[in-house]
């Protein structure tokens, strides 16, 4: 059966037309025709501006006919298109009166905001024409792939372990041996890699088009290039990177983003973005015209009554994400990257201004937040907040979540850091935080799947810097050190930076295997940053947001450099895996609700039983009860005071004994074992815990060699 | 089993890809494999990628194959990147 609205009504120099279909909004080819679909509100007048590829000027321009409009939606179809070999703009017509919001300018041929393919950037670091008129450009895109009987893999968010990484940091230096550096492709190349450190799901940075050239400028220091590396300005929310693409220049990042994925799949790794929709690359009124501007101002921007620009991002401008409209296309860019591309996940960039109103209040429910977590599609998608904003809105721990949000738990950082290097007043907190949180999540019913446990991230020093650097070393970043967090609760072990001195350099591999053991000990979804697990520094700049070169990029040597950091965050990754009851999904009770001997969890101290906060608040010890999981018995005594002490042991069930799996305390190979192989402890009733360092006991039934 | 061997031009985009997608399929038709010579072709695109995979499922429907041969580093790349050479045999 043919349908009969195939053929054309109308013609415009020499290319046939008809109404278009008004939904879905963006280009879409069917057949021989191809729909273009745009909304404006307060637009008067719209024009499509079609170029050949990479041409400067447009072969065509056809206006939207009176009938192609239908509500506040432009829509038009154009037959036999070589739609490859198109690339198309529009320009609006309406008001320019900026104390009403307005800013229409005709004279500029806008990006689509709903492009799926944006060409213009497609070489990283590639210098665009300045002067062109018409640089972030659309293109059409296939829909179709062969995904075969590839979905998102649905992993239990309490069983995830995340790593988050940055597509051309990862595998940029010379030294990732990969074929295609810094790219989607690159990734594919280190998946060996990533199954050997045994994560199960990538957290990319930023992956939608960004201009890399945003704040271009030369260095101070030393003259190279700083470019915008991390990309947190959108100039499409649903188009992918196209340098981030090894084929990006012949427009195919598209496919090649999608085979990532597909692959990662393959191998257990779920695939997690970092999606910012609290700003755009536009910036404020001094920014440039892109899309949103001057597609519709009034709409996608939240704006003061004068109409200027809120700026709760602190980058300029904010996306008016509780606008019905613009809610619709954060809602459709977050299904467009589930159904298309198969994501995993999503963690929102200052997620707290999603759950602002449209003259930047918070809301107590906030309807973009509701409808995330509701949404059909997104229904299993994991949805994480950066739960603050450059506003001053702080909501760990009470980010409205409808039981779907988690968090990324700040307090988790900043708690375990003051912990490691022995702030003497926080013991209460990171008991808190090794349990879940229980402090944030409990009341909301919310469980222990809501607190995403991190240490260090792409925000602040890598974790070897963290035991390297008391201080911050943003110079490089040009902005007279000024940039950057400047609370680090961070420790230098004994010395600023570098050191030859072999006991500073063995504390601070302690203090990183410290690091990563809370980590993977606590409660909660663990999150790794790129290159901790190779103790990557980058030289204590702890905002490494511009600098495209060895500061940021991973040096691959550090995996022999530091082999037993490398070896010690896979086997306790390993082990987290293998225990179940350290992945639980809700608060734990403390009690023995089931009868089995022992509560499901205990606080225990240098003492069994007795958690007892002596030793400058600076010990602790804690087990859980394999019985409640099938599992191990597990205990774990942490000593971040500078002496040794002796914990003693809690007594297990009869036939069960201690095996040691980690001490951070002695040197590699002896600090970690293969779980599963943990030798017995050499005392049942006690264990010595070296200064500044953790213990963990597996206790399991005693098999006797003969 | 017959095969027969056809030759891409130096590319293949939407601007041709219909020629030469009819001209495989016609092949097919015939009970024949095909045998894609790719030694002149610098240059395909997503359209093309497209036919390649395309015409390699409606071969695999009628029991035949679609091989590809001497096929050029850069467009073997991009293949690769792309996850479309996993779907095919070479000759």
């Amino acid at each position: 059966m043919h349908r009969i609205d195939l053929f054309p009504t109308h013609e415009y120099k020499g290319l046939k037309l008809r109404a278009g279909r008004p939904y879905p909004f963006g280009a879409m080819v069917v057949g021989n025709m191809v729909n273009f679909s745009v909304y404006s509100r307060y637009a008067t007048e719209c024009t499509l501006v079609l170029f050949h590829n990479r041409e400067e000027e447009p072969f065509v321009e056809i206006p939207f006919f009176k009938e192609f409009r239908l509500g506040n939606v432009f829509s038009m179809i154009i037959f036999d298109l070589d739609y490859e070999n198109i690339e198309y703009g529009f320009r609006m017509d309406g008001p320019f009166q900026p104390e009403e919001g307005h800013r229409f300018d005709k004279s500029k041929i806008l990006l689509d905001p709903y492009a799926k393919l944006i060409v213009g950037r497609d070489v990283w670091g590639q210098q665009p024409n300045w002067d062109s008129l018409y640089q972030y450009r659309a293109r059409v895109v296939f829909d179709d792939f062969d995904w075969e009987d590839d979905m998102p893999l649905e992993t239990p968010v309490n069983d995830l372990i995340v790593y988050e990484m940055h597509v051309r940091n990862f595998t940029c230096g010379a030294s990732s041996g990969v074929k295609h550096r810094g790219t989607f492709a690159g990734i594919i190349e280190k998946i060996p890699y990533l199954k050997e450190l045994g994560v199960n799901c990538v957290e990319l940075m930023p992956i939608h088009e960004f201009d890399e050239f945003e704040n271009y400028r030369p260095s101070p220091v030393d003259g190279h290039p700083l470019y915008n590396l991390w990309g947190y300005s959108n100039v499409g929310f649903f188009a992918p990177k196209a340098a981030y693409a090894a084929s990006g220049r012949f427009a195919m990042q598209v496919d090649e983003l999608k085979n990532m994925v597909k692959q990662l799949h393959k191998n257990g790794i779920e695939v997690m973005l970092d999606v910012v929709f609290n700003h755009t690359a536009e910036g404020d009124q001094r920014g440039p015209y892109i899309s949103y501007r001057g597609i519709d101002n009034k709409t996608y921007y939240m704006l003061t009554p004068d109409g200027s620009y809120f700026n709760f991002s602190g980058c300029g401008n904010t996306l008016n994400c509780n606008n019905p409209n613009v809610r619709d296309m954060i809602v459709e860019s977050l299904r467009y990257w589930v159904t298309d591309y198969h994501i995993d996940g999503f963690r929102f960039d200052l997620a707290a201004i999603l759950g602002r109103d449209q003259q930047g209040h918070p809301m107590s429910n906030p309807p973009l937040l509701e409808s995330l977590a509701h949404d059909p599609i997104l229904g299993k998608t994991k949805l994480i907040a950066e739960a603050w904003d450059a506003g001053g809105l702080y909501q760990v721990g009470s980010f409205p979540s409808w039981g779907r949000w988690a968090e990324w738990n700040g307090k988790f950082r900043d708690s375990m850091r003051r912990f490691l290097k022995s702030d003497e007043g926080v013991l209460a907190d990171v008991k808190e935080r090794i349990i879940g949180s229980p402090d944030l999540y409990a009341s909301q019913g919310r469980g222990i799947k809501a607190s995403v446990n991190f240490i260090t991230a792409h925000d602040g020093f890598t974790m070897m810097d963290l035991v390297s650097y008391n201080e911050k070393h943003n110079e490089a970043n040009g902005e007279d050190n000024r940039d950057g967090e400047n609370h680090n609760n961070s420790w230098n072990c004994g010395c600023e930076g570098p050191t030859d001195d072999a006991d500073i350099i063995a504390l601070r591999h302690r203090q990183v295997k410290n690091a990563v053991t809370m980590l993977m000990v606590s409660q909660g979804i663990p999150m790794v940053l790129s290159g901790d697990e190779m103790g990557n520094s980058q030289q204590g700049n702890n905002n490494a947001y511009c600098q495209d070169n060895e500061i940021a990029w991973l040096d691959w040597n550090d995996l022999e450099r530091n082999a037993d950091i490398f070896r010690y965050f896979k086997r306790i990754i390993q082990f987290r895996r293998q225990h179940k009851v350290l992945r639980y999904e809700d608060h734990l009770s403390h009690s023995d609700y089931r009868n089995l001997g022992y509560p499901d969890f205990s606080w225990h101290g240098v003492k069994a039983w007795q958690p007892w906060a002596g030793h400058n608040n600076l010990t602790l010890a804690f087990m859980l009860n394999g019985q409640y999981a099938d599992d191990d018995f597990i205990y774990v005594a942490m000593n971040m005071h500078w002496e040794m002490h002796g914990f003693e042991l809690p007594q297990l069930p009869d036939g069960m004994a201690w095996h040691v799996f980690a001490n951070t305390g002695v040197p590699s190979p002896d600090d970690i074992f293969e779980p599963g192989e943990e030798p017995l402890t050499d005392s049942q009733r006690e264990v010595l815990v070296g200064p500044r360092s953790i213990i963990i006991l597996v206790g399991k039934t005693l098999t006797i060699n003969h | 089993m017959n095969t027969e061997t056809y030759k891409l031009g130096a590319e293949l985009d939407s601007f041709n890809y219909q020629q030469v997608q009819d001209d495989i399929l016609a092949i097919l038709e015939k009970g024949s494999s095909v045998l894609l010579d790719m030694a002149d072709c610098h240059y395909i695109s997503s359209t093309g990628l497209r036919v390649l995979l395309y015409s390699k499922k409606v071969a695999a429907t009628k029991g035949l194959k679609v091989c590809l041969k001497d096929v050029g580093a850069e467009v073997k790349d991009v293949m690769d990147v792309t996850g479309f050479s996993n779907f095919f045999d070479y000759a």
